[in-house]
């Protein structure tokens, strides 16, 4: 089986809070799984018991077989772990706190030498080795934990935002080092940004309420949003409202929204019914009234949208429960 | 190298790494050197051994050990290195006595580096080196229970001012509990054993034996069960809190 991460009926109650209530999960080798959900949803938590921080108030996790619960050290040791907000001893520098690291992991000589090595490299560390880490700048600090949760080579890598407070070419090379990765481990990432989704993840789930709301792939995620197929094209300003007015009663499309980008340019988009392919009415429709259009796509889905409309409706759901 | 020496380790380092280290042993020095020779007498008494030296300890440990202890886990759980540490393949028992040997390393040293006036007192005289050495011993015992309680109240709290706070006041009243202060809060309503068992509790009375050069098993296990009954606490406590 390569069921590197097993979660069954996991549940964790803070006194009366219930920030984790019920999720099942399986991830597997290869896997990238990007963990999407508003803050306190109970991502950080579900984190936190399949790494072993906390035990669960029900379930189960299992680590490449080995139960966390009862077997934690043989669990710890397959996984790579960042946290959130990427903790180190801000007094150690990089070089004796990778040191440590690698001696807790029971890393000796070549082997240590090697793997402290590959990881600096990997996560572009070598500039920073020898001063204190509490006087690092964010990235860099982020990057020491990454380098800490890579260096012993886990089978499972369980990243807490990883890209949060990184600048944009920071953030794309941890994205291209978890890509890298993700052949030979079972990844699981926590975020913000839904791009990242698509960038890196080759699976995602949402989490509100201490609940999965959806898992799929980042396309079937897209595929909820009402823009899923949905038509956009720039065109001059002036004619913008007459081909508004034309999409609008065309079969299949269900409304027009239009945005005007400059004086010159608006942008206007078509929302079909029920997600269905309009692109090619469309098409026939511009030929026919010879309009002029500066570019012209199909959407794949706005995740955003997706990921508001799914979450507000939890939120809502669990207000009506609770009144 | 096993997990609790690497944890050793890489707390004595962390000592070292930021001023705490040293304004500690210098303040110990100091604080010893003015206890010994202008409270204690050394030289008015004109005897050669170390009592003068030693029987302050208690009190400076009160005070100072705290502020080495406080730390320990409060600042770990404040800037979430605890959820680090946790998560690597160590178990919470090897971190809790890695941490409490370290700092216990630590006062060794800056109570190895009072050595000035061993020499001292061995040029002057001619003391009984065995009960010096006793003396050493008791103190480092003393040191130990006081660091344990530290290591455990900063368990309990994230906030270090409080951890120290509290440690003083626990320290203070285990010297204080051989005392007529402490006891007769207890002996209008507490039946005399329990007096009795609270006054046995007393820092001041085992370390005094031991001080008199008569290393009595009871006193070395009074303090090696205090310390163990205190790092269990500091486990329970870590992993009670550890969530929050």
């Amino acid at each position: 089986m390569d069921n590197l991460i097993s979660v069954k009926g996991l549940h964790k109650h803070f006194g009366n809070l219930v920030a984790v209530d019920g999720i099942d999960l399986k991830v597997q080798k290869g896997e990238v799984l990007g963990f999407l959900g508003p803050n306190g949803a109970g991502k950080s938590t579900t984190m936190k018991m399949i790494t072993g921080f906390l035990a669960p108030t029900a379930g189960s996790v299992a680590v490449c077989q080995h139960d966390v619960a009862n077997d934690p050290i043989a669990a710890k040791t397959r996984i790579g772990y960042l946290p959130e907000g990427a903790p180190a001893y801000g007094e150690m520098t990089p070089t004796s706190f990778l040191d440590f690291v690698a001696d807790i992991r029971g890393l000796v000589g070549r082997g240590k030498t090697d793997a402290i090595r590959k990881a600096v490299e990997k996560i572009n560390l070598e500039s920073v080795m020898h001063q204190p880490i509490e006087t690092l700048s964010k990235g860099f600090k982020r990057r020491v934990g990454l380098a800490q949760a890579i260096l012993h080579d886990p089978q499972v890598l369980i990243l807490d935002e990883p890209t949060d407070g990184l600048d944009p070419n920071q953030k794309h090379e941890v994205r291209t080092l978890i890509k890298e990765m993700a052949p030979e481990k079972a990844i699981v990432i926590s975020t913000h940004i839904l791009e990242e989704v698509n960038a890196v993840c080759s699976r995602a789930v949402i989490i509100s309420k201490g609940r999965l709301l959806f898992s799929g792939t980042p396309a079937e995620f897209a595929a909820h949003s009402r823009y899923h197929n949905a038509v956009t094209m720039s065109v001059a300003s002036g004619i913008a409202a007459s081909i508004e007015k034309t999409l609008a009663v065309l079969p299949d499309v269900s409304n027009v929204e239009s945005t005007e980008i400059d004086a010159e340019l608006t942008r206007v988009t078509a929302i079909p019914k029920d997600n269905k392919p309009i692109v090619e009415n469309i098409q026939n429709c511009i030929q026919q009234h010879n309009w002029k259009v500066d570019e012209l796509f199909v959407e794949p889905g706005r995740l955003d949208e997706v990921f508001r409309t799914m979450t507000m409706e939890a939120e809502s759901i669990g207000e009506e429960a609770r009144t | 190298m096993s997990r609790t020496l690497i944890i050793l380790k890489r707390e004595l380092s962390a000592y070292f790494a930021t001023p705490v280290a040293y304004v500690f042993i210098v303040i110990f020095l100091l604080l010893t050197g003015v206890f010994t020779f202008h409270i204690g007498e050394l030289y008015e008494r004109n005897q050669a051994d170390l009592e003068p030296f030693f029987r302050f300890h208690p009190w400076l440990y009160m005070l100072l050990i705290p502020a080495i202890s406080m730390r320990l886990w409060s600042e770990e759980r404040k800037a979430g290195t605890l959820e680090l540490l946790m998560t690597l393949p160590i178990s919470l028992v090897e971190a809790v006595i890695g941490k409490f040997l370290a700092a216990w390393c630590f006062t060794a040293i800056a109570l190895a580096l009072t050595f000035p006036v061993w020499v001292t007192i061995n040029y002057l005289g001619d003391p009984d080196n065995t009960v010096i050495l006793a003396g050493y011993l008791g103190s480092l015992l003393l040191a130990g229970g006081c660091l344990a309680i530290g290591s455990f109240i900063s368990a309990l709290t994230k906030n270090q001012v409080i951890a120290f706070v509290i440690s003083f006041v626990i320290c203070f009243a285990f010297n204080l509990s051989g005392f007529p202060l402490v006891l007769d809060m207890f002996s209008s309503w507490a039946p005399q054993a329990i007096v009795d068992v609270i006054s046995s509790f007393s820092f001041l009375t085992h370390f005094e034996s031991i001080l008199k050069g008569v290393v009595d098993i009871r006193d070395i296990i009074f303090f090696g069960s205090l310390i163990a009954f205190f790092l269990y606490a500091n486990v329970l406590a870590i992993e009670a809190k550890k969530g929050s």
